[in-house]
């Protein structure tokens, strides 16, 4: 479903991809772990069809992100690390607004608010405002609306970031359940790493860029001898913090915002 | 046409149901209308300029489209700080259409706040010469507004903080808005004046306005159409060149 190949992606000086490479199933979940600044978002990006590759090679379901836009655009669901709904019109707009900008027919749009807001427990504050919502609610809304056009793949960045354990739990459940009832990919990334452990079928490890491992849950572990993720993560990533990494970010964030005042 | 028809209508929900700041936007042509209406009235009047609500009602109804549309256009920065824009750019959409509807719907809310003024204008003694100049003056509504949600949407797309917001107001928004003949006719004021008003496209679509309204046109209507439909189209193009190049 998602295919990549030695992507790399420089900003100026710096590399903030480097040669990544990994495939990912159809009806997997594939979760994409890394410190901060390791290059998830960056990836996720391109993915998405937001950022162009430096160079390699990326396919989305047979497509090219970078050339067929709005085809691939058109395959994917995505819940972005910040929220993007709209906070004055209610659930049921956010999903309906969401499902004519995917081309989804009335009737369809109809059809799939009411089953998802029913999966996802919003169906009774479907006429509520969305700025009447808390950041739960929120949260299930938008993987609700990334869904409403039945993409083939869902990417979900940092989705639980902020949520108290019982909402996390619950949010979980109910990406796994569509996982199998749907059959929809799912590609995500997280902080937590019991999380990862529990949800997905297949790890991925970056850092500085580049991938350090890739494997199931149980491989992990047993490669690095750990009982946990979370030290199977820190003896792959290292137990120093990423100042260095949050630094390098914020260059590329300050370098990207003179780049949108001069082109 | 849905992408254009489902972003005009998000616009006019936002703003229908933003009570209070369609209250608010109506206290300062409200004020405007009391204190220089009635304040400069009387000397207006000796002046020989004849009834001085009637000439000020056309600037107001313009003033009032000139600052809801460029705050509509604004608003784009709303939604970049809130994150809806990245919803509406990872859509399978072209930026082209995003833009329009966006547009249209911003237009329309100052058009409709347009009209409330008319109201207001007319409880004040205003008195346009007859309903049939109603739809001419009307089309000069419309222009106006799309021309400068357009402008609003272009500067949204450059600025990337609010604070650039307060200089927009007054280096911008401000000056357009005094330039343009909307509370004094620009006949007989010094020449650099004349100039700066002469660029100025609202100077075109208040006088567009007061010209069906009152019967009374500086530039003419034609002309001010013609500038109108022009700068319109311009500012179009330019917004829609900026929202092209906004990056996710």
């Amino acid at each position: 479903m998602i295919r990549v190949e030695h992507l790399t992606k420089t900003f100026g000086e710096i590399q903030a991809v480097r040669d990544v490479s990994f495939e990912v199933g159809m009806g997997e979940i594939f979760a994409f772990l890394g410190p901060n600044g390791a290059g998830k978002t960056t990836t996720i990006k391109m993915l998405t069809t937001l950022l162009r590759p430096t160079s390699g090679k990326v396919e989305i379901d047979g497509l090219d992100p970078a050339h067929q836009q709005n085809e691939v655009r058109k395959r994917f669901g995505i819940v972005f690390q910040d929220p993007s709904l709209d906070d004055e019109l209610t659930a049921a707009e956010n999903l309906d607004l969401h499902g004519a900008l995917y081309h989804v027919p009335r009737k369809l749009r109809v059809e799939r608010t009411e089953s998802l807001l029913k999966l996802f427990e919003l169906w009774d504050r479907r006429n509520d405002p969305v700025k009447q919502f808390s950041g739960g609610m929120r949260r299930r809304l938008e993987i609700a609306r990334g869904l409403l056009h039945t993409p083939k793949i869902i990417f979900l960045d940092e989705p639980t970031l902020g949520l108290d354990p019982q909402t996390r739990n619950q949010l979980w459940a109910q990406v796994k359940k569509l996982n199998e009832e749907e059959r929809v990919t799912v590609f995500l990334t997280t902080h937590y790493m019991d999380e990862a452990d529990r949800v997905a079928h297949r790890i991925a490890v970056i850092d500085h860029g580049a991938i350090v491992a890739q494997g199931t849950p149980a491989e992990l572990k047993q490669q690095t001898n750990s009982e946990t993720l979370e030290q199977a993560f820190l003896a792959l990533t290292g137990s120093s913090i990423r100042d260095e990494g949050a630094e390098a970010n914020r260059d590329l964030r300050n370098m990207a915002k003179m780049w949108r005042g001069r082109r | 046409m849905t992408t254009i028809y489902v972003l005009w209508l998000r616009q006019l929900k936002r703003y229908i149901r933003s009570k209070p700041r369609i209250i608010a936007s109506l206290g300062q042509p409200l004020l405007y209308l009391l204190g220089f209406g009635f304040g400069f009235g009387p000397v207006f009047q000796k002046a020989g300029q004849g009834n001085y609500i009637q000439f000020l009602a056309p600037g107001m109804i313009g003033m009032t489209i000139l600052f809801t549309s460029i705050f509509s256009g604004i608003e784009l920065m709303f939604d970049r700080q809130f994150g809806f824009l990245k919803e509406m750019l990872v859509a399978p959409q072209p930026r082209l259409l995003l833009m329009i509807g966006r547009t249209l719907g911003g237009a329309t809310t100052a058009i409709l706040q347009g009209i409330l003024v008319i109201v207001i204008c007319i409880i004040a003694g205003f008195r346009p010469l007859s309903i049939s100049a109603l739809p001419i003056a009307f089309a000069f509504m419309v222009l106006v507004a799309v021309l400068f949600t357009a402008l609003g949407t272009a500067i949204a797309c450059t600025l990337t903080d609010m604070q650039g917001f307060q200089m927009v107001m007054n280096f911008l928004v401000m000056p357009i808005f005094f330039l343009s003949g909307a509370l004094f006719p620009l006949t007989g004021v010094p020449a650099a004046m004349a100039l700066l008003a002469n660029i100025d496209p609202l100077s075109y679509g208040v006088d567009g306005i007061r010209g069906a309204m009152i019967g009374v046109s500086h530039f003419g209507m034609l002309l001010d159409f013609i500038v109108l439909g022009i700068m319109a189209m311009v500012f179009l193009a330019i917004g829609a060149r900026q929202f092209s190049r906004i990056e996710a």
